[in-house]
C-alpha cells in the first residue's frame, strides 16, 4: 500500500475543497432547504479545519471554538428553518426568486 | 500527522466529498438531506482519526442528530420532498463563473495551506500530555468548565434565544380578531 502520508497541509486542503463545494451550492442552488444544507457544509469545513489546527498546533483552543461553533450552528439552522417555514406560509413556495415582495 | 491511519482517511475523505456534492446537486431535498448525515458520519470519522473524540461524539448528536432531524422534519413539513430544478434555472454562464470562482479559491487555499511555516511555539497539549491527563474528553471538560466557562455560559444564553426566536418566527401569526384580544376591548 503506497498511500501519502496524511499531512496536515492535506487535510485542511480537503476542508477548503468541501467548503467550496459548500459555496458552490450557495451560489447555484435556488431552493432555499438546499441553501441552509449548503451553509452547514461549509460550517462542518471550518469545524474540521479548526480540529486540524488544535492538532497540528497541540492547543486545545480549536477543539473548543469547535464546541461553540456546533451550538452556533444547531441555532442557526433552528432559527433558518423557523424563518423557512414562515416564508413558505407566506408564498407556498420554498424558492428564493419568489422573494420579490419589495419589487412588487 | 503520525499515528493517522492514512488509508482510513482518504476512505473518510473521499465518502465525504461524494457525499457533500451529492448534497449540493441532488434535485430531491430528502436526498440531499441523507447525503448531509452521511457527510457528518464521515466527518464524525475523520475528528476520531484527529484524535478528537469529544468533537466527534458532538458531532454525530448535534449534527447528524439533532440539526438533521430539523432539516427532515421541515421538508416533510412543508412537504417540499417533490424533485426540484431550480439550478436548471440558473443560468449558465453564471454556474460557470461560479464553478472558475471556486476552483480559483481552492488553488489559492492549497498554495497556502501547503506552503505554511511550522508552528514555532506548539501549545502544552500533545498527544502523549492528553493521554496522561486521562483523554481528550476529560482535558476538554476540565478546559471548559475552568478557563472557557464564560463562554460557555454564555452560549446557554444564545440556545435560550435561538429558542426563542425560532418559535416567534415559525408561530401563526393571528389576527386582532382572537378571542383573547377581542373580549379585553
Amino acid at each position: 500500500m503506497s498511500l501519502p502520508v496524511v499531512e496536515p497541509w492535506l487535510v485542511l486542503s480537503f476542508c477548503s475543497l468541501i467548503f467550496l463545494v459548500g459555496l458552490f451550492g450557495l451560489m447555484v442552488r435556488k431552493n432555499i432547504l438546499i441553501i441552509l444544507m449548503s451553509i452547514e457544509l461549509m460550517l462542518n469545513a471550518v469545524n474540521l479545519t479548526f480540529v486540524t489546527f488544535s492538532r497540528q498546533l497541540s492547543d486545545m483552543g480549536g477543539q473548543m471554538s469547535v464546541f461553540f461553533i456546533i451550538t452556533v450552528a444547531a441555532a442557526e439552522s433552528a432559527v433558518g428553518l423557523g424563518l423557512v417555514i414562515s416564508l413558505y406560509r407566506t408564498l407556498r413556495s420554498v424558492d428564493t426568486d419568489e422573494i420579490q415582495m419589495l419589487r412588487d | 500527522m503520525s499515528g493517522m491511519s492514512s488509508l482510513a482517511f482518504f476512505i473518510f475523505a473521499g465518502a465525504a466529498l461524494a457525499f457533500s456534492v451529492m448534497t449540493v446537486l441532488r434535485k430531491n431535498p430528502v436526498s440531499s438531506a441523507f447525503s448531509l448525515v452521511m457527510v457528518f458520519f464521515c466527518f464524525a470519522g475523520i475528528y476520531a482519526l484527529l484524535g478528537a473524540h469529544l468533537v466527534a461524539a458532538l458531532q454525530i448528536l448535534v449534527y447528524a442528530g439533532a440539526i438533521m432531524v430539523l432539516f427532515v422534519f421541515v421538508i416533510m413539513l412543508l412537504s417540499s420532498d417533490t424533485p426540484s430544478l431550480d439550478f436548471k434555472r440558473t443560468p449558465p454562464w453564471f454556474k460557470a463563473a461560479a464553478a472558475l470562482v471556486v476552483a480559483g479559491l481552492f488553488v489559492v487555499m492549497t498554495h497556502v495551506f501547503r506552503g505554511q511555516a511550522p508552528a514555532s511555539a506548539p501549545g502544552p497539549f500533545t498527544p502523549e500530555a492528553i493521554a496522561a491527563a486521562g483523554g481528550n474528553t476529560r482535558v476538554l471538560s476540565e478546559l471548559m468548565f475552568s478557563e472557557y466557562i464564560l463562554p460557555f455560559e454564555l452560549t446557554s444564553v444564545l440556545l435560550l434565544a435561538g429558542i426563542v426566536g425560532a418559535v416567534a418566527i415559525a408561530k401563526r401569526h393571528t389576527k386582532k380578531e382572537t378571542p383573547h384580544v377581542a373580549s379585553s376591548r
